[in-house]
């Protein structure tokens, strides 16, 4: 197989370097001594290109909801830094952090409560404006929150209902329109679509990519579900216990995933196709993921580990491409933090499935 | 046949009406096998199986027909006492959020226990030791001290092993797992997953699977119900229903998953929404969403076709539908 061509790389508009949040623990009432810190983010570097998705995969308290919040502005970093189109906007106040957030906005998880059960529709996706009223004259505001509706999909005469009198599909709608009000450039989207059911889940997904082909907006997709990050991400960042552990375009990661961690984590995702069961090999890890408070020395992955070896205890792994894969190039190249990354043996068994197809043909045999 | 519910009709009063959660559902499990019954929020799937284990909250629950057979016997017609014996020894349930399940202010151990006392009259150390072997045997490391910690001192995998555990102690021939793993991670779905289907493999249990996870029923399942708005509307063993399904929904419901194996296209979704239980659509209750709907549709409710011995479709074309000449 020939390497593909490079096309040219879209220019950076987010730049994430070294990006870290500890919480501290203390005790004591008085006086708070500091015993330790929660290492929720600990060292993490990306780069999010115009136009493009990003996924961002992960268990509970890996740390992709506190990037999130960091990406928004929602909390300071400890340390690290996120370039906005080339200024670093973690040590921005003020006015200049206002204009900044108006470009980032974030669509939360859960529509059940992320929307002000006692403010109507019209209310909640025209609040932005209240806070940037320079994005809107007043008077064309109204006009602007039922232009917004259209866009989602919704009935704009809905602008006077309340939140309660919406599906959970609905609600997500409305939260994505509140996002979209200020056009931003870029949508941080935290676990999106996980509260929906699965015929609702498609309608929004969906919506989000047309979305973001009508304003040209760059995500950064955080979830849990790994066959939703890989539908819609062009390149996909797996996160363990504060760090990135891999990352790479959506064929890197899942046909070609190098690091053990990835790689378990695939292997256990449930594939909706009986036929998938007989030749499926599950890396089952043992135990449970270390506390973020005392996290391993070395590899932060080890403890769970089916590769382990000495090193592995005394030096941190780097997120780069190995060096072994360096000269041969191909999708196996791409940045992988672990000291022994390779490539999964493809499992004996009868050959690949065959191509993907559409709706329709893909149920007539 | 170890389980087998007969056109079960349960119905909520609220005060904007009667909502028709259940309306004439059927299936059946037999012993050793896995039947998984899908369905998204709303769909019944939960209500028939709280139905079943009699657990429902009456008022406003009330079953309003049908039966609920084990080994032959109408479980609905049991005096409560005759039940209640049933129930636990006989037919488990393992539910989703095993915090809010499990005593909060017992030990774990204290809880295992108990199945021993109340149900077998074991002593209290003889109780204790069979809650130690079963903590073992869903694979908790150091069992023999953790016996001694509260629920909350345990991670989500391990409390759901607790859980299965509980309803392990004595020996059911029937487990109904409601959304066993929906609150875990990947890596500890697949553990817990793995546990319970070596588990029941080896007791010889049946089990109901109630989930909204296609790929948790592609991984488990023997055979497979799909639920919509009270009815189930098809029914077939799980190989051909992934193959070809004879139901729209059903159709739509895998052509809207996004795949991990594959880089989709776009996502077919269905369109519109599950209808509300107190408004049920008239005919067949999935025809205002269907890309299949015509006139009939609108008027007539469809029953179960047989598609074949072992199949079943409510849907008045399932022959165009498994051809699969009809779509999007």
């Amino acid at each position: 197989m020939a390497a593909p061509v490079p096309e040219p790389a879209p220019e950076p508009i987010l730049e994430v370097r070294g990006l870290v949040k500890h919480y501290p623990l203390t005790s004591g009432v008085l006086f708070k001594k500091r015993t330790g810190a929660v290492k929720a983010v600990d060292g993490v570097d990306f780069v999010l290109r115009r136009g493009e998705t990003l996924g961002i995969v992960g268990e509970s308290g890996c740390g992709k909801s506190t990037v999130a919040r960091l990406l928004c502005s929602l909390e300071r970093p400890t340390a690290g830094r996120i370039r906005y189109r080339g200024e670093d906007i973690t040590r921005l106040s003020g006015k200049a952090l206002k204009a900044v957030r108006r470009n980032i906005q974030m669509v939360f998880q859960d529509p059940y409560t992320s929307l002000n059960p006692r403010m109507t529709v019209g209310d909640i996706v025209g609040e932005p404006f209240e806070i940037h009223p320079e994005a809107a004259p007043k008077g064309d505001r109204r006009r602007r929150v039922k232009e917004l509706l259209d866009v989602v999909g919704l009935n704009p005469e809905y602008v006077n209902r309340y939140p309660h009198q919406f599906s959970g599909g609905q609600r997500q709608r409305i939260g994505i329109a509140r996002g979209l009000a200020l056009r931003p450039e870029i949508i941080v989207a935290d676990e999106p679509v996980s509260a929906l059911d699965v015929s609702v889940q498609a309608q929004v997904i969906n919506l989000m990519e047309r979305l973001q082909a009508e304003f040209g907006l760059s995500y950064v997709f955080i979830a849990h579900d790994l066959s939703v990050v890989r539908h819609i991400s062009d390149r996909v960042a797996v996160m363990y216990l504060g760090r990135i552990v891999e990352m790479g375009t959506d064929e890197e990661i899942y046909e070609h995933a190098t690091h053990p961690y990835t790689q378990a984590l695939l292997s256990a995702v449930p594939v909706p196709d009986p036929e998938a069961r007989e030749r499926r090999e599950r890396i089952v890890l043992s135990g449970d993921v270390p506390s973020p408070a005392a996290i391993p020395s070395g590899c932060r992955f080890r403890t769970r580990c089916f590769k382990a070896r000495q090193r592995c205890a005394v030096e941190v792994p780097a997120l780069a491409v190995p060096e072994w894969f360096r000269s041969e190039g191909g999708p196996a190249a791409h940045d992988s933090a672990c000291h022994f990354a390779a490539e999964r043996e493809p499992p004996p068994g009868p050959a690949p499935r065959r191509e993907p197809d559409g709706h329709g043909a893909a149920n007539a045999q | 046949m170890l389980l087998e519910v007969r056109d079960l009709h349960v119905e909520f009063r609220t005060r904007e009406g009667v909502a028709h959660a259940v309306n004439g559902v059927g299936y059946a499990v037999d012993a050793g096998e896995t039947l998984a019954v899908l369905g998204e929020s709303g769909s019944g799937k939960s209500v028939t199986a709280q139905a079943v284990m009699g657990i429902l909250d009456t008022p406003p629950g009330r079953v309003t027909g049908g039966q609920v057979l084990f080994r032959g016997r109408d479980l609905l017609t049991l005096p409560e006492e005759e039940r209640r014996r049933i129930r636990g020894a006989a037919i488990a349930m393992i539910f989703q959020d095993a915090l809010s399940a499990l005593n909060p202010v017992m030990t774990v151990g204290d809880q295992l226990a108990e199945m021993f006392t109340v149900h077998r009259g074991l002593s209290r150390r003889a109780a204790r030791a069979k809650a130690v072997e079963l903590m073992e045997r869903v694979r908790i490391p150091a069992a023999a001290q953790r016996v001694r910690d509260f629920p909350h001192q345990f991670s989500g995998g391990m409390r759901q092993r607790i859980m299965i555990a509980m309803a392990l102690a004595l020996e059911p021939d029937l487990i109904i797992a409601d959304e066993p793993t929906t609150a875990l991670d990947v890596t500890v779905q697949a553990q817990v997953m793995d546990l319970l289907a070596d588990l029941r493999r080896e007791y010889g249990m049946g089990l109901i699977l109630i989930t909204h996870d296609l790929g948790v029923v592609a991984d488990v399942a023997d055979r497979i119900a799909v639920m919509y708005a009270g009815r189930i509307v098809e029914q077939a063993p799980v190989h051909e229903l992934y193959k070809r399904p004879a139901h729209p929904y059903t159709r739509g419901l895998l052509d809207s998953v996004p795949r991990l194996d594959r880089k989709g296209r776009d996502l077919y979704a269905i369109k519109g929404l599950p209808p509300s239980l107190l408004r049920i659509p008239p005919g067949c209750a999935f025809h205002p969403r269907c890309p299949m709907a015509r006139d009939v549709c609108r008027t007539d409710v469809p029953p179960l076709y047989e598609v074949s011995p072992t199949r079943g479709s409510a849907c008045h074309f399932w022959r165009e539908c498994l051809d699969g000449s009809a779509g999007a």
